[in-house]
């Protein structure tokens, strides 16, 4: 076995040296990152009134709260417990689906919205900039007033109830998933395209025929995505008075009807879970589905 | 000149046709069973939309009448002005910045050592595994502004709770992404350091994090984005921020207000995604 020769001394020193001057580099980054960081970090706190001492001295709440929420389950009268802690449950599981529906109808016409709006968004189909240009301002605006703040405005406009949910909803979901479209649109292979526009097909025809094929199953994997999203934001709609099961939670939390907000709770927390497992299921078949094409 | 000869190709093609059906019957064939299907699916899709049309009391009046108020919302908003209280709301947006930076901060910090936990590579018990996914399932699926609504119980309205709030939700978002990205991290440096003879903790701090904080600080940044517009709602339930202001001004409607509110909100979470953008671009760009 042959030795390994070391370096010579001087040129060992030299790569040495090169090393410490290199990590002394490095770390004169990372500690001068995390300055910016602490400073960034005392202005956010002193923004946003932080007060440790009163969160030290309330975390107790905090665990106590949660204990106070807890359901009484003794396991003699485990029947008669469970019903007490349920005993709206006819009433929270009707606005429960009320919410479901809020979501789904929202996702469906944000999905139509968006799906008309992000052929004349993408690049690669619309030509002239201005279209594009208004379209995509169009669909930002959309998408960055969130859709509690539609739904404050609609509430005025049309009145209290699940529909002004379903409209806010969609028009955030149009402002999401039309960006997402387009930009789905804007990385298909452009040689059916190109092929119909060589037979002189119309600019319907060769979204129908050469573009829609390639994007449909990318489409319906982010309205899934967008429909779980919409769950979460249904059940928080009744906040603002625009239907769902939201009302009620707040009024359970704010009057402090303690077992009634874990049981609403717990009853979200489940139905997002079983949303997420499904849609996630669905959507591995759908791009499975096109794997296998 | 490129038109002629697409033309003609097309009038060739449409005289042609009886012919090219029967020289490709596959072409033309419809396949009814898919054809079927799919109309399944398309008649499911409507008559739950109908379903739901109904049940929600959508009704073509009401939508009309509201649509014109709409409309006149829309003609008093103009011009957006702050009727002498910009420095207020400019005090404000500092408060909803503050809220979502403290909150995205808070959650990182918590999330990075709970994500380990829930790594394969990290933790092969998967009974362990399993109780710290589903619970940051759980605090995942609890919307911010319950949250926020939690938190003021604890420690009072304004916008301590609403940073708390953030920091809950996206504590179990980021244990989440955090776990992937250490699941999907190249296995080779890990291996590296245990085969030189280091111990466990040695592989996770020189082998598994130097691969993945730049992608971690870059999911960091993305969701500080999106919580900055998370922060502008959190107002709405009375934990802090300039939502406060803007639910208030809707109520009233102060629709100049309002509309200056928004404006102010489009350019400052427009200005956070660009610099953050570009951050995010520098740390991935970096590390390469």
């Amino acid at each position: 076995m042959r030795r390994l020769t070391p370096l010579p001394p001087q040129r060992a020193a030299d790569l040495v040296g090169r090393y410490a001057a290199e990590r002394a580099v490095a770390r004169r980054r990372m500690l001068a990152s995390l300055a910016v960081l602490a400073v960034l970090l005392v202005l956010a706190s002193y923004a946003a009134e932080v007060r440790p001492l009163v969160l030290a001295g309330n975390i107790g709440k905090f665990t106590a709260y949660l204990g106070q929420i807890m359901p009484v389950l003794r396991p003699d009268h485990l029947g008669t417990d469970l019903a007490e802690w349920y005993w709206g449950l006819p009433k929270w599981l009707s606005l429960l689906g009320e919410t479901l529906l809020m979501a789904y109808l929202g996702t469906l016409l944000g999905a139509v919205g968006g799906f008309v709006l992000c052929f004349v968004a993408a690049g690669n189909l619309v030509k002239s900039p201005a279209i594009r240009f208004a379209a995509k301002r169009y669909l930002e605006i959309c998408r960055t007033v969130p859709e509690i703040v539609f739904a404050l405005i609609f509430v005025i406009a049309f009145g209290l109830g699940p529909m002004v949910g379903v409209l806010a909803l969609a028009i955030h979901t149009t402002g999401a998933l039309g960006k997402l479209f387009s930009e789905v649109v804007e990385n298909i292979d452009m040689k059916p395209v190109e092929g119909l526009t060589g037979t002189g097909a119309s600019w319907v025809e060769i979204v129908r025929f050469a573009v829609l094929p390639q994007v449909l199953s990318n489409f319906a994997s982010y309205a899934l995505l967008r429909f779980e999203i919409n769950v979460r934001g249904a059940g928080v709609m009744g906040f603002v008075g625009a239907g769902g099961i939201g009302q009620e939670l707040l009024v359970a939390i704010r009057n402090f009807y303690y077992s009634d907000v874990s049981a609403i709770l717990l009853m979200i927390v489940l139905t997002v879970f079983a949303i997420d497992l499904g849609t996630e299921k669905l959507r591995h078949r759908l791009i499975d589905g096109e794997g296998e094409r | 000149m490129t038109e002629r000869p697409a033309a003609s190709l097309r009038e060739a093609a449409l005289a042609d046709l009886d012919a090219l059906r029967a020289r490709h019957p596959d072409q033309f064939r419809t396949d009814w069973s898919e054809r079927l299907r799919g109309a399944a699916v398309l008649a499911g899709i409507a008559g739950l939309t109908a379903y739901g049309l109904w049940t929600l009391d959508f009704s073509l009046a009401r939508i009309f009448h509201g649509l014109g108020r709409l409309g006149g919302f829309a003609l008093e908003m103009f011009p957006p002005s702050a009727a002498g209280r910009f420095g207020v709301f400019l005090h404000a947006l500092a408060e909803t910045l503050g809220i979502a930076f403290l909150g995205t901060l808070t959650a990182a910090l918590f999330a990075f050592p709970v994500a380990f936990l829930a790594a394969r590579n990290v933790v092969p018990n998967p009974f362990a595994r399993f109780a710290v996914r589903r619970g940051l399932d759980v605090m995942r699926s609890v919307d911010v502004l319950i949250w926020a609504l939690i938190w003021i119980n604890v420690v009072g309205l304004g916008p301590f709770a609403g940073a708390l709030a953030i920091a809950c939700s996206d504590f179990g978002a980021f244990g989440k992404l955090f776990s992937e990205a250490i699941e999907t991290c190249d296995r080779r440096p890990a291996e590296g350091v245990l085969a030189s003879g280091g111990s466990s903790l040695h592989r996770i701090r020189f082998g598994l994090i130097p691969g993945v904080l730049p992608v971690l600080a870059s999911q960091v940044l993305y969701f500080f984005e999106s919580n900055t517009r998370s922060a502008t709602i959190i107002g709405i339930v009375g934990a802090g921020g300039i939502g406060q202001y803007l639910t208030e001004l809707i109520r009233v409607l102060e629709l100049q207000q309002v509309a200056f509110l928004v404006l102010m909100i489009l350019v400052t979470v427009a200005a956070i995604d660009w610099i953050s953008g570009r951050l995010r671009r520098a740390i991935i760009g970096g590390s390469r």
